[in-house]
């Protein structure tokens, strides 16, 4: 049989169905597994006893005959940018590392609700501001993949770095991720697990830390397209607390996973072959479009002419609203507290105590382009080029059903790497995926092959707004097709 | 684009934060190197173009007007670092 | 024209003013903590007011349409569409770092209030009215080293309504803030108290020569909080800054305290003058869409306005204007005028509100909507006047005792035998016994002292305690004298 931790969602639901497995045996399984890996540092919070009361109770329920809820029995992890009643939430931020939100962000509430088991809180970059985990207060997560030493020296990919770990190493079935410029699709591909970033408004952002309102998206990580199918049937839809979320009834997205995409058309925008494009990313890019082609998809070259522009206008758009969304952080309310003399001194003290470099870099840049003065030069001449980005994507989806592109420019890089970029570098890695962040548009990221180091390398199927299904009913062929083995990537020893 | 030493002071006491001597130095730098990167976006013809807030397509979002929460003073001094009798305590401020 | 005559030359001033008004809701206008006044210390907060780590606002309902009835008391252009703009800045009584407001895009456009004074009726320009949230409060003297904030006030709906520049002496200001209250009082939508701090005044003051049409230098005045001060602080600071020019001195824009106490204004110690708002448009809310049926409903079902009630009132009633503006002050006061009219002269009713009734409120600070007279009973009073059941000199009586007692006046007519005697025979009985005993003064009128027929009267009142109908009883004294032989 296969090990409790390597199994899918849609398998230990079955199993569980025929009381074959049991939930607590099932979580036993992933918080052994958690200790085995803790050196990968994907937790920031674990929650054993509360995970095992959990199992119990769900035990329980279907042994006394009790309808089991959608994801009965299913442990999970949250990104730790999801506030958990009772439980600590850091924002991986030190000016947050104490905090127990009172209330439950409808997100992890849907989750509850359809009987998952919460392990623990996993890590992000801080304030979800990363690519890498490298912000976090908490220390770096380490990707599951090694290097060609067999070093574990590579970074998960951010910011849902934690939940992307902890998917790829068996230490949760699936995970919530948010992704407000490329955190779920990016950390997927380096970790070779499967995320999707939903159509803006899909779930409700009630209760997750903000970082970009007009940005953040909540959405399911898991190890196949069906898994992420089934999570985010559960976490999406209505929510009177935010007003931006979207009251569209939620389809059953496993209805869509038909095996079947002859005929759909899907597009290849040739803005996302840049000059220097990495040659292995380029091959899987050609193997992924082959596939389509052989399961009898019409392939088609379009065009997204602004897409260039996205990162920067997205870095204006994001860092703006961070500097705003951030001023609460201040010691009055909630989060440590740094003394002054002066009101202000107190603020600067424990702000400046309580944010890392990049958040601090960010809140500044945000800062700047709404200042008097600029906000014309910058805010508003981002927002003008977004809508020039969106109108790109409403063109191209009139002729086609869904776009194939990278999900990253590279496969994982090395922490040595990555320090020793400039910011504007490190923001050239979420090149493929601010621009669908931007037009607020669905994509899901799914591993498609290996890179000549023996990495994972994934791509992205972009879909329109709303349109969940045909995403997940490419992806799920493609999937197929790659053959990729997606079962976990577990630690050594 | 002049992002200098006088910038970076202002907008960092806009944002309550504290920039050490040295760091200064670095946040300008790369933020300078940010704004260098940006100026790109001057190349497109934004003329008639109208900013694009948000992609939310929801049309109305209004609550009706009842009282949802009750009192919860507890919870909310429970998460403060400095509290007395119910009233959140910070440094003395001037009017 | 209000000047100010300084030693060089005469002043104009030049008034806007900036009034916020907390709206009327259950509510607050993004949370759903109540927004009860008076409650112990952070026990009506949200976790959303309270800015919490991933709270989002949702905007109540209520305080959109409250502000478009509002609009339309102010003659104002309703925005179909409108939007919030987050204007940042730390403050310790401002949890999210931002006020939600709408800079770019308000609700209410441009309108007017017409405002009467001693110089006649004028139209003041209103600029805009937009919805906001109300900030915390902030507590300074309860310890020497620190500051006690409580947040119960914060993200109740707030309407700032903007007037231009239009007005010159502070009378006129004056004028334009009591219109405004009745205005928003008669809607319903905010209750204007002043003193509690549910409608508070900014205003910003400059002065000019006259004749001139520039604008100079604006101070805003903060912290006035009745319309008294107000007039005053205007009065104060226009001939603060008269002196400064005079004395060839500039000043520059700012913003100053008015200290009721000293009777001056002060600038604010705090950094506010410098602070840069970066206001943006805040993307967790969506823009406020109104149709034009949403619109006209609620106009169909506006409430009579203070202005069109008053010209209501001269034109319909024959009240003068000045009782007329008196009664329409505010809705309670014109409430109780129009229920105790049904049926009554509404002239002697408005004499006996302004004179009794008001005289007595104010005796015993007794707001009006508690007046232990109701208004019906008032009108009965009248009536038992008009149809002879009581003479005007019982009624003050009877009013007397409805103060005390709340009793019906017929019931106490009833009581106190106080009914005006009509019946002739009885009055004839009465007449006769006393010309009987007073032969003597009798003669004396036959003999052309006419004077006499007064102390008769008076006997005859005295004689029935005063319930005889006066008028009736000289008739009949008058029959007898002349049959009397």
């Amino acid at each position: 049989m296969t090990e409790l931790t390597d199994l899918y969602i849609s398998e230990a639901l079955e199993l569980l169905e025929k009381k074959e497995i049991s939930s607590e045996e099932l979580t036993k399984a992933h918080l052994k597994e958690m200790e085995k890996a803790r050196f990968l540092n994907a937790y920031i919070t674990e929650t054993p006893e509360l995970a095992l009361e959990q199992a119990r109770l769900s035990d329980q329920r279907r042994s006394a005959g009790i309808q089991p809820k959608p994801l009965e029995g299913i442990p999970i992890a949250n990104k730790d940018l999801y506030c958990t009643k009772g439980i600590r939430t850091t924002a991986a931020s030190k000016i947050l590392s104490n905090f127990i939100p009172p209330y439950e962000s409808t997100v992890t509430q849907k989750l509850k609700d359809a009987g998952t088991i919460m392990l623990g809180k996993v890590n992000t970059d801080q304030f979800a501001m990363g690519g890498s985990t490298m912000t976090s207060y908490f220390g770096v997560t380490k990707n599951p993949w090694t290097d060609e030493n067999g070093e574990y020296n590579l970074v998960p990919g951010g910011s849902s770095g934690g939940s992307a770990a902890a998917v790829s190493a068996g230490l949760c079935m699936g995970a919530t991720g948010s992704d407000t410029g490329g955190s779920i699709r990016q950390p997927a591909s380096f970790c070779g697990i499967t995320g999707i970033k939903p159509t803006y408004g899909r779930c409700s952002r009630y209760g997750i830390v903000a970082f970009a309102s007009s940005l953040d998206q909540a959405g399911p990580m898991a190890r196949s397209v069906k898994d992420c199918a089934l999570l985010l049937r559960e976490i999406a839809g209505f929510d009177l607390h935010d007003s931006t979320v979207s009251d569209l009834p939620v389809p059953d997205y496993t209805k869509a996973l038909t095996g079947d995409i002859r005929g759909k058309k899907i597009g290849i925008p040739k803005e996302y072959r840049p000059e220097g494009l990495n040659s292995e990313v380029a091959r899987i890019w050609d193997q992924g479009i082959q596939f389509l082609k052989d399961a009898g998809a019409e392939v088609i070259d379009v065009s997204l002419p602004h897409t260039k522009y996205a990162l920067p206008v997205y870095y204006i758009i994001a860092c703006a609203e961070a500097s705003s969304n951030l001023s609460r952080y201040d010691g009055v309310r909630y989060t440590t507290r740094v003394d002054g003399k002066t009101l202000d001194e107190m603020y600067e003290n424990t702000r400046t105590d309580g944010f890392g470099a990049e958040v601090v870099r960010r809140i500044l840049l945000g800062t700047f382009v709404l200042s008097a003065g600029f906000y014309d030069a910058y805010y508003i001449r981002a927002q003008r080029v977004r809508r020039l980005i969106y109108e790109d994507f409403q063109k191209v989806f009139k002729t086609v059903d869904a776009l194939l592109v990278p999900a990253a420019p590279t496969p994982a890089l090395s922490y040595e790497a990555m320090k020793n970029m400039s910011p504007v570098d490190t923001y050239l890695g979420d090149v493929f995926t601010t621009p669908s962040s931007l037009a607020g548009v669905p994509a899901l990221s799914l591993p498609i092959g290996l890179s000549n180091n023996g990495l994972p390398i994934g791509l992205q199927v972009i879909g329109n707004h709303f349109d969940e299904n045909t995403v997940f009913q490419i992806a799920d062929v493609l999937e197929k097709q790659a053959g990729f083995e997606k079962r976990t990537h577990r630690v050594k020893g | 684009m002049s992002f200098n030493e006088t910038t970076i002071q202002n907008i960092s006491k806009l944002a309550r934060l504290r920039l050490p001597e040295d760091q200064q130095q670095k946040f300008m730098t790369d933020i300078a190197g940010i704004l260098d990167w940006v100026e790109q976006l001057k190349e497109v013809d934004i003329e008639h173009i109208e900013p694009l807030v948000s992609v939310s397509t929801r049309q109305k979002a209004e609550r009706k007007d009842e009282v949802s929460v009750g009192n919860l003073q507890t919870e909310l001094m429970e998460c403060a670092p400095d509290s007395i009798q119910g009233f959140y305590v910070v440094p003395k401020m001037v009017e | 024209m209000y000047t100010i005559k300084g030693k060089t030359t005469e002043w104009e001033l030049v008034i806007g003013l900036e009034v916020h008004c907390q709206i009327i809701s259950k509510s607050k206008v993004f949370s759903g903590a109540s927004t009860a006044f008076g409650a112990e210390q952070n026990t009506h907060v949200s976790f959303i007011d309270a800015a919490f780590p991933g709270m989002l606002p949702v905007v109540n309902e209520k305080c959109i349409e409250q502000c478009v009835k509002t609009g339309m008391g102010l003659n104002a252009v309703i925005n179909k569409y409108s939007r919030f703009d987050r204007k940042n800045y730390f403050y310790a009584d401002l949890p999210q770092g931002y006020q939600i407001s709408q800079l770019y895009h308000p609700i209410v456009g441009e309108g007017f209030i017409e405002v009467t004074t001693s110089e006649g009726t004028r139209k003041i320009g209103v600029e805009r009215l937009h919805l906001e949230q109300d900030a915390g409060k902030s507590i300074h003297d309860m310890s020497p080293t620190k500051s006690f904030i409580d947040l119960n006030r914060c993200g109740v709906g707030l309407m700032e309504i903007v007037s231009k520049p239009d007005m010159h002496s502070p009378e006129e200001a004056g004028e334009y803030l009591r219109q405004l209250r009745a205005i928003v009082r008669a809607l319903g939508t905010c209750d204007g108290n002043m003193d509690e701090g549910s409608m508070r005044c900014d205003a910003n003051i400059s002065v000019r020569p006259v004749g001139s049409t520039e604008l100079r230098q604006r101070v805003e005045v903060k912290n006035v909080n009745s319309v008294r001060f107000v007039m005053e602080a205007i009065e104060i600071e226009a001939n603060r800054q008269v002196e400064l020019y005079e004395a060839g001195q500039t000043f520059s824009q700012e913003t100053r305290l008015f200290d009721s106490v000293n009777k001056e204004t002060r600038p604010m110690r705090s950094k506010e003058n410098a602070n840069d708002y970066r206001y943006f448009p805040d993307p967790d809310l969506l823009p406020v869409i109104l149709t034009d049926e949403y619109i006209e409903n609620i106009r169909r079902n506006l409430p009579e306005l203070p202005e069109a009630k008053k010209k209501r009132y001269v034109s319909e009633l024959g009240l003068t204007p000045y009782d007329a503006g008196v009664l329409t002050a505010d809705t309670e006061t014109s409430a109780y005028f129009e229920t105790a009219i049904k049926g009554q002269d509404p002239k002697k009713v408005a004499n006996w509100i302004m004179g009794d009734l008001f005289a007595f409120l104010n005796k015993t600070n007794i707001h009006i909507s508690e007046s232990p007279i109701k208004a019906n009973q008032l009108g009965a009073l009248v009536e038992l006047i008009t149809n002879g059941t009581i003479s005007g000199k019982i009624a003050k009586e009877v009013f007397e005792i409805m103060t005390q007692t709340g009793k019906d006046p017929a019931v106490i007519v009833d009581e106190k035998g106080l009914k005006q005697v009509s019946d002739t025979g009885a009055i004839d009985a009465l007449i006769r016994d006393i010309l009987a005993a007073n032969a003597d003064k009798v003669a004396e009128i036959k003999a052309g002292k006419d004077k006499l027929k007064g102390w008769f009267v008076g006997q005859i009142m005295k004689a029935s305690q005063g319930k005889v109908n006066p008028a009736l009883a000289n008739q009949l004294l008058e029959k007898q004298l002349d049959s009397w032989s």
